[in-house]
């Protein structure tokens, strides 16, 4: 019942894809989808929240299609990107509203167990309005988990929130997560993702570049090949000597110092500080030029 | 969820609606009927049709679709410009059940505001709960609810709602509604004004419609365009990244 399941779903735009053929399967535990900005994520949770139509492939949560739909939110409830709650209610107004839309049995209760939850009960009776941004967060879980539900979806739900609301977030989630709960997240930021979840799902222009336990693509992650803008006293001589350790693959000599291309990030920085030194070479800078998380994920597309 | 209104989606509507700034414009159509009544009695006009004229005329193809296009654009279209529509929508309840209670929240603040200042306005100018006065009242809460339905589907189908309805309201109820005889079946001024001339038999009223027609058209809009906005809502669909 708490499953999520794509197969070979497809949602494009005019000539635009934005998730292409994309094939998955997410269960229980807390489940990080990660990837760039405008690679498809919030497409892709949009689709599984019932809210965007996939324009090709099946889509099914709980074993039912998400799209068209609405029965799929008694088991599911969606923390939207968008800080836009009904600022003019108070928390427990909002939460409470939530749970009669569920037509909840004991809709007191269940307002308060949500709010105790999310740890909000002494500002639940203030208006949304007068909330940080953090306190809107966990108002929005609270009220996206009112009726109980085995799945949580949540776009970006750490954006905009400062680090000790990251980690009350954080700690929330992997309380769910641990109940038995299908948590699944979106996030651009590789951090998060690994303080939080065991499984990844890492989405690169639409298509899913990798999935499985967090470890191991790390560790793809962090073996695949690096390049090191270098800056000394004798390029040249550094360049030469570079070229004979095994770490390094390549090496280029620039108007503005060295280009160095390894493939081990680790006996790299070692090596590099103990020729320096036998050489008598004075290290002036030392940069990685490709370090952004686009390009970790295009070699994980890549590879 | 059964029923085609749900009061939880009521007052979550009543609330957010009346909460934002848009709010204060609610009751400017109002107020400046009631104002534009009081200067033309103040200053005596030579015609007694004045009050015909003007609460027919300005209060149908003006007030009264003001009115209702800034009514009927918060209650459906802020919360999906502002993205608090999700929070409704991410429940069980039926989008069908969530139009028809927003129209009905939408068309019942239009009646106390905008039919209101219409017998306010009446009676300020006729000096007492005539004939005139009633027939006018009943025009406009009619009113209220044909465009209140039209307004709820334009903002289902368009994120630019108040920018189409006001084009409506001008172009089309304001220019095309008065001088072309043959727009008039499809101009909700002409419905309230039919409807209203019924009532008080008043060829100052103007109106270019019988009871019959306008009852009817009236019905057929109101039906067309709620059934159009639960097909749009129902398809509502959130876009995300940047493609």
């Amino acid at each position: 019942m708490s499953t999520i399941e794509l197969a070979a779903v497809t949602r494009w735009y005019g000539n635009v894809v934005a998730v292409n053929d994309v094939t998955m399967t997410i269960g229980p535990g807390v489940t990080g989808l990660l990837g760039p900005n405008g690679a498809g994520k919030s497409t892709l949770l949009h689709m599984i929240s019932g809210f965007l139509a996939p324009s090709r492939g099946t889509l099914t949560v709980g074993g039912a299609p998400a799209w068209h739909n609405p029965d799929i939110y008694r088991t599911l409830g969606l923390v939207p990107e968008r800080d836009s709650v009904y600022a003019a209610l108070t928390g427990t107004d909002f939460v409470r509203s939530t749970a009669k839309l569920h037509q909840l049995p004991d809709v007191g209760a269940a307002t308060a167990r949500a709010i105790d939850m999310v740890e909000l009960a002494d500002a639940a009776d203030r208006r949304i309005s007068t909330y940080s941004k953090g306190m809107r967060q966990r108002i929005k879980v609270a009220a996206a988990m009112v009726h109980d539900p085995g799945i949580l979806l949540l776009d970006e739900p750490f954006n905009g929130m400062d680090p000790r609301q990251r980690l009350q977030m954080m700690d929330l989630l992997d309380k769910l997560g641990a109940e038995g709960r299908t948590i699944l997240f979106s996030s651009h930021i590789l951090e998060e993702v690994e303080r939080l979840s065991g499984t990844i799902q890492v989405i690169v222009a639409g298509r899913l570049a990798a999935s499985g336990d967090f470890r191991a693509i790390r560790r793809l992650m962090t073996s695949r090949p690096h390049v090191f803008s270098v800056r000394t006293s004798d390029d040249r001589l550094l360049g030469a000597t570079l070229l004979g350790r095994p770490a390094v693959t390549g090496v280029e000599l620039t108007a503005k110092g060295l280009l160095v291309r390894a493939n081990d990030y680790g006996a790299f920085c070692r090596e590099l500080a103990v020729l320096a030194r036998k050489h008598d070479i004075r290290l002036l800078e030392l940069l990685p030029s490709d370090e952004s998380l686009e390009s970790v994920f295009a070699y994980l597309l890549a590879s | 969820m059964s029923g085609m209104f749900n009061g939880t989606v009521a007052s979550i509507t009543l609330r957010a609606t009346l909460g934002r700034k848009r709010a204060l414009l609610f009751g400017v159509p109002a107020v400046i009927l009631i104002l534009v009544t009081l200067a033309l009695k103040a200053s005596h006009p030579a015609t007694s049709d004045w009050p015909s004229l003007i609460l027919g005329d300005f209060g149908f193809t003006v007030v009264v679709p003001l009115t209702a296009l800034i009514i009927g654009g918060s209650v459906l279209g802020a919360e999906i410009d502002d993205g608090s529509i999700v929070h409704l929508l991410a429940t069980p309840v039926c989008r069908s059940t969530v139009i028809m209670t927003k129209f009905a929240v939408a068309a019942a603040l239009t009646m106390v505001l905008a039919a209101g200042s219409e017998l306010v306005s009446g009676v300020i100018a006729t000096g007492g709960a005539t004939k005139l006065v009633m027939a006018l009242f009943v025009g406009a809460l009619a009113g209220s609810v044909i465009y209140n339905a039209l307004f709820i589907m334009i903002s289902a189908a368009t994120t630019r709602a108040i920018a189409v309805g006001l084009l409506y309201v001008l172009v089309w109820e304001g220019l095309l509604g008065n001088f072309v005889s043959g727009a008039r079946i499809l101009s909700i001024g002409h419905y309230s004004l039919g409807i209203a001339n019924a009532i008080a038999h008043d060829s100052a009223l103007h109106a270019g419609l019988s009871l019959t027609t306008a009852v009817v058209m009236g019905a057929i809009v109101t039906v067309a365009a709620l059934g159009v906005a639960i097909q749009r809502l129902a398809s509502f669909s959130l876009r995300g990244d940047a493609v």
